[in-house]
């Protein structure tokens, strides 16, 4: 049920400028004949206020893309409008510094800007409150469960008061039911604050639980396959039917993509990011 | 109503996965340290005594257990005992805070500026393994036999492993976090200081616990070769007791010097253990 490409897939632009635009962006690793191409030509646009989620199969350079757009790399060709300073990251592990504590974990992002320590005690506490960790801001890191550690990671990443939120498969690593409810807890704070989302998974029906549109990547190079717009009413639920159907939809073109590559042997890419858990 | 429910069942299952925090008690972990502590001891003394027994030296030049602690019992007894090991302690004390800044410095340096690593890294590590009394001729040439001369071998033989402890933590950083450090607009300086440096920490510390061992040693090896008048030290009891063939006083001077450097070695071993466990690197031991 690919809708036709209104207005509404190209995200809502409206004539304004997109948080994210990727022009012609193709990163390829190494040099001369073990070059290896992890992007080719990836056209893309997240518009103000937008969730978009980014999908393929492993070695299609999803997290390579955030790399890039977060500045953390360069890409070979191409161009990549952001305002790196309104961007900020949530990787697939917590990264949280094991020596602070959780506060003091989200302080971080507001020190980098210079706020004062009672200022940035009272913030950090806000958005702790925010993620529902209000009462944990004295543990350290080690002492939260890999759910809560995510979302502290979370509330450090909405302390930077950022307008791009990029994500890196955030909960891969989670049990089903705190992902659903850490979906619940991402689409929320993604109303309140208008973010621009560009988040990478795996999972279609993550995808097509979270985004506004999913864009499917090919794999070895990654290339744009297909622009899916979702227009399922929100609140949606991972195990509604309508997410079932438009999941198996996006699977079915997914699996293509896949068996192109079962014919030749392919080369193991070099992602910047460990695909692995 | 819903966003309730929502709430609710987050604190749920935080509630769920949170394990409760079990600690035995101060009594319990005490005594867990302690009984192989005293059973080593015991074995130990055994051992000697046996060697004693078995006859192999005459008493006289290998004093038994039960003679060297008599005379340490005495010794504790005396200022001078104290006047001693307060002499040497304060030189420790003093290379070893010379020390840890000198490799603090250095090792902040070589970390950062490459040029440096490739020019002085290896020669860092050969220092470290450079033993310590080789470089009493030169600095007794150099400061004549002073205190400086005593520093300046101290400060050698532990400053190495300061340092080296440092690098080795700047290289070890998770990368995942100098990337966090990135997102959150940390650059060069401010990401040195506010990631990297604590980052490194437990890496610094067990350089801090090889460099005490150095010193130690540096130390004693000075003691015994640079001895000032009128100012009693244990290298320099060590070294006398020998002269004057006082073999339970020299067992009783060695133990100190063991016991010194085990006590202190216990410290490290505290702050490493209180940082493991703030960090969570800790493991959990039925």
């Amino acid at each position: 049920m690919t809708a036709p490409l209104t207005e509404q897939a190209g995200g809502r632009t409206d004539g304004q400028q997109p948080a994210v635009r990727l022009q012609a962006v193709s990163k390829t690793y190494g040099q001369g004949k073990a070059s290896l191409p992890a992007l080719d030509n990836v056209a893309l646009d997240v518009a103000p206020g937008e969730f978009v989620c980014l999908l393929g199969a492993s070695g299609c350079g999803k997290s390579t893309l955030l790399s890039l757009v977060a500045g953390l790399d360069a890409p070979t060709a191409g161009r990549i409008d952001v305002d790196r300073r309104r961007i900020a990251l949530m990787f697939q592990e917590p990264a949280l510094f094991p020596w602070l504590t959780v506060s003091a974990n989200v302080e971080m992002a507001l020190r980098a800007k210079g706020l004062g320590k009672r200022e940035r005690r009272a913030r950090a506490a806000e958005y702790l409150e925010t993620v529902h960790l209000g009462g944990f801001g004295h543990k350290r890191p080690h002492e939260l469960s890999g759910g809560m550690r995510q979302r502290v990671s979370l509330a450090r990443a909405l302390a930077q008061d950022a307008d791009v939120l990029l994500m890196d498969e955030p909960f891969g690593a989670l049990d089903a039911m705190t992902r659903d409810l850490l979906h619940d807890e991402l689409e929320r704070v993604w109303r309140e604050r208008d973010l621009a989302v560009l988040f990478v998974t795996h999972n279609v029906r993550e995808a097509v639980r979270l985004g506004d549109r999913v864009v499917l990547l090919s794999s070895r190079p990654g290339r744009v396959v297909e622009d899916f717009p979702v227009t399922l009413p929100r609140p949606r639920r991972t195990d509604s039917a309508e997410v079932a159907e438009q999941a198996g939809e996006i699977t079915r073109r997914l699996r293509e993509e896949v068996m192109r590559h079962g014919a030749a042997p392919n080369r193991v890419p070099r992602e910047a990011t460990a695909d692995g858990r | 109503m819903a966003a309730d429910t929502h709430a609710r069942q987050i604190a749920g299952l935080d509630a769920l996965e949170l394990a409760p925090a079990r600690r035995a008690g101060l009594l319990t972990r005490v005594w867990a340290g302690t009984w192989p502590v005293v059973l080593a001891v015991v074995l130990v003394l055994a051992a000697w005594e046996l060697v004693v027994l078995a006859g192999w030296w005459p008493e006289y030049v290998f004093a038994g257990p039960v003679t060297t602690l008599t005379e340490l019992g005495h010794r504790l007894g005396e200022a001078e005992f104290y006047q001693a090991l307060t002499v040497t302690m304060r030189r420790a004390v003093a290379g070893f805070a010379l020390a840890i800044a000198v490799g603090l410095v250095v090792g902040a340096l070589v970390s950062r500026i490459r040029p440096l690593r490739r020019a002085v890294g290896s020669l860092i590590t050969g220092l470290q393994t450079m033993p310590s009394i080789a470089w009493f001729p030169l600095a007794i040439l150099l400061f004549g036999l002073s205190e400086s001369a005593i520093l300046f071998v101290v400060v050698l033989g532990a400053a190495p492993s300061v340092a080296n402890g440092l690098i080795a933590g700047v290289d070890y950083t998770p990368p995942i976090l100098l990337r966090a450090g990135h997102m959150l607009g940390f650059r060069r300086l401010t990401l040195y200081r506010h990631v990297i440096l604590p980052a490194s920490l437990p890496s610094f510390l067990a350089g801090l616990k090889q460099g005490w061992a150095f010193a130690w040693r540096s130390l004693m090896a000075g003691e015994l070769l640079v001895i000032i008048a009128n100012r009693p030290s244990l290298g320099e009891q060590l070294h006398f007791a020998r002269e004057l063939a006082d073999s339970p006083g020299l067992l009783a001077t060695m133990i100190v010097i063991l016991v010194v450097g085990i006590l202190v070695d216990r410290l490290f071993g505290l702050a490493d253990n209180a940082l493991r466990r703030r960090w969570g690197l800790h493991q959990v031991t039925a």
